[in-house]
């Protein structure tokens, strides 16, 4: 089944060399799953299947687990300790870890020096590499495709199936190259660009498709901007977004944990550098934007589709044109509290978010940590500062970034989802306003009644000095 | 999974575009460890007031006339969001056995095929048709045959909808997906002899 000659995209490279049997008339095809990362919240009723039907973990050596989505971030007691006190979180992780020791997985419990969002350990740790195909019981999967791997999230039946079987029935998505050309200006970042791909393209916009995001703005971004990109390929609708893997990428990944190293290293590198896509291969959708022409990006509504340049106006729903999008920008402003051609430039703001698999890795916090050094946060503005992860937190804290923060007036977490998800303690106030860098501003996301306007680190910290929606721009020194 | 051939039911519409998983169920209620009882979270931050338990009055679904109603009219791009397959067990929970909009989030569509929750895909005017018919008369009643890939409506009209072969197998049979892979071992088993592991967690 050589297709020598064929030009491939990297999509279709890292597909063919992981089906076990093809996909045919009858039935999807069936994937062979490098990694599987698991965590407390959508695992659960996997194991108890299993349990039921008395299989086991077909590949523990291929799975990894992390508490992260129902933990606290409270920092911990004089014993160390981080205290759980929800009392049903508690009997998840309870379960979590007797399900992990019995099936014989490998697992970083809350309080771990490991532990962190499974997005932000799976790359830290070097278990994330080109050319694998990896799934988790969670839609942000799509981050880890920021090495050219193929990753997606899937469903609780799905984890069992992967469990049991280190399989899944797939059927084959279409590609779209997603090209980001030309060079990013001051302040803008990440997550910009994909803030602004997914605004022009709607949430539903990328349903049944993988993203391939190309071009020099793309080449350009450290893998800790691919990630950002990649990770909110869900909130284009598409399930997995991927960059090809280059020099950029090897580096990152030699000398972490898992890499390979020695001979093993040359031979793997041979193999990352054939995955590019080839030229003259095909893609089924392409959409082009210009890197220069973006501006910090700001959510104004409740999804991650309404989204508009910083300084631009919450548009008119009596502008729009299709009745159900009129109802739904209507409804959205309304939750809001939004008036319509306002402009949110000044826009008072309760609570900011700096944290999430989005936006919570090192240079993230660099980024935002370099802005509010020396300023203060504004009076009655709550900053919390979450690492995504243990070893993140670490990092910055031997950098003294940690003391920056407090300095400035914001909290300093331990690692987790957070107010991301607001399932663990850390939430909203109904009707609070916050600048999140998190992914997702659905009505409660953040907590019920909650109000969330979606942005990059630094337009995060821009806001929290400003104490109002403030353009990062007109701030930097 | 227990075998879906046809659904009789009366429909209740909610006309919102993109609704999300964070609306089908809030994350809170993500801290269970089984699949059970969740029906009373579906679409909680809608149903019930600011305390959580009185029901909101205006929302549809606490709507005496249509109580009962097991066919959901959503609008576009329904489920889109996370991966939760708490959102189809709450759906389940809450009395439905389909879904009907333009569009499904993929990850959802999954999920709900593989719980026995059909999502029907229909055109712009039908869900419109839907809509109408819902609010005009709580009564109103579709009727769905998998096999056939029709929804039919009040008026006789038969809709086709698309549904892949393989799905529409194990929700006729029953059949769930676990028992087809594992059927697949010594494939796998070859797959894996030639394609050493890429990382080891264990190691
Ligand atoms: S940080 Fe948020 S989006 Fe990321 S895995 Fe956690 S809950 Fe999901």
């Amino acid at each position: 089944m050589t297709e020598t000659g064929k030009p491939r995209t990297l999509f279709e490279k890292v597909w063919s060399a992981h089906t076990v049997r093809d996909q045919s008339a009858d039935s999807p095809a069936v994937l062979y799953i490098d990694l599987h990362l698991v965590h407390e919240v959508t695992s659960p009723q996997a194991f108890s299947m299993l349990r039921e039907r008395g299989l086991r973990v077909r590949r523990p050596d291929q799975t990894i687990g992390t508490m992260d989505h129902s933990t606290p971030t409270t920092p911990r007691n004089a014993l160390g300790i981080i205290p759980v006190a929800d009392a049903m979180a508690a009997k998840q992780l309870d379960v979590f870890s007797q399900n992990c020791s019995d099936f014989g997985i490998p697992m970083y419990a809350l309080g771990d020096e490991h532990q962190g969002i499974v997005h932000v350990i799976g790359p830290e740790k070097g278990l994330t590499q080109p050319g694998m195909t990896i799934v988790c019981g969670d839609s942000h999967t799509s981050t880890h495709g920021a090495f050219g791997a193929l990753a997606f999230g899937i469903g609780t039946s799905e984890v069992g199936h992967v469990l049991a079987t280190q399989t899944l029935l797939q059927n084959k998505p279409r590609t779209m190259a997603v090209n980001v050309d030309g060079a990013l200006g001051d302040g803008v970042t990440a997550k910009d660009i994909i803030l602004a791909i997914i605004a022009k393209i709607g949430i539903g916009g990328g349903t049944g498709y993988v993203f391939e995001y190309r071009g020099d703005a793309i080449r350009s971004l450290s893998m800790e901007g691919r990630m950002t990109v990649c990770n909110m390929s869900i909130e284009g609708g598409a399930r997995a977004g991927m960059v090809a893997p280059d020099d950029t990428t090897f580096e990152y990944i030699s000398g972490r944990e898992h890499a390979p190293s020695g001979a093993e290293w040359d031979a793997a590198l041979a193999n990352w550098r054939k995955l590019p896509t080839d030229d003259g291969a095909n893609y089924d959708e392409e959409i082009t934007i210009r890197a220069e022409e973006l501006t910090p990006m700001i959510t104004f509504g409740t999804n991650p589709g309404m989204g508009m340049p910083i300084t631009a106006a919450v548009p008119m729903p009596d502008d729009e044109a299709d009745y159900n999008k009129k109802i739904a920008l209507d409804k959205a402003l309304t939750y809001m509290d939004l008036r319509p051609g306002q402009k949110l430039l000044g826009k008072a703001i309760d609570v900011v978010f700096i944290g999430s698999c989005t936006n919570s890795r090192i240079s993230d916090l660099r980024q935002a940590a370099d802005f509010v050094n020396g300023r203060k946060v504004a009076e009655g503005v709550r900053m919390m500062v979450v690492p995504g992860s243990q070893q993140v937190k670490r990092q910055a804290e031997s950098e003294g970034l940690d003391e920056i923060f407090r300095a400035a007036g914001a909290e300093w977490r331990e690692a987790g989802c957070s107010m991301c998800i607001a399932m663990n303690g850390d939430q909203l106030q109904p009707g609070q306003y916050a600048v999140s860098t998190s992914n997702r501003n659905f009505e409660g996301r953040q907590g019920k009644g909650g109000r969330t306007f979606l942005a990059s680190p630094l337009t995060a910290a821009a806001s929290a000095i400003a104490g109002v929606v403030a353009d990062p721009r007109r701030m930097l020194n | 999974m227990e075998k879906l051939n046809h659904i009789q039911g009366s429909i209740v519409s909610i006309p919102v575009n993109d609704i999300d998983t964070d609306q089908i169920i809030p994350a809170r209620f993500l801290k269970v460890t089984d699949k059970e009882g969740l029906g009373k979270a579906a679409f909680c931050d809608w149903r019930y007031l600011e305390d959580g338990e009185t029901p909101n009055p205006d929302f549809i679904l606490n709507n005496p006339a249509y109580q009962g109603a097991s066919v959901l009219v959503a609008g576009d791009n329904f489920g889109c969001g996370s991966s939760r397959e708490h959102a189809p067990w709450a759906l389940l929970g809450a009395g439905f056995q389909a879904v009907i909009s333009t569009d499904f989030a993929d990850i959802f569509r999954n999920n709900a095929l593989k719980n026995g929750l059909l999502p029907i895909i229909v055109d712009a005017d039908t869900q419109q048709q839907l809509f109408s018919l819902a609010d005009e008369d709580p009564s109103t009643t579709v009727s769905v045959d998998v096999e056939a890939q029709t929804l039919t409506l009040p008026d006789g009209r038969a809709v086709s909808f698309p549904l892949d072969g393989f799905s529409k197998y194990c929700l006729l049979n029953g059949v769930d997906q676990l028992g087809y892979l594992l059927a697949l071992d010594e494939e796998v088993q070859a797959y894996e002899s030639k394609h050493p592991r890429r990382v080891a967690t264990t190691a």
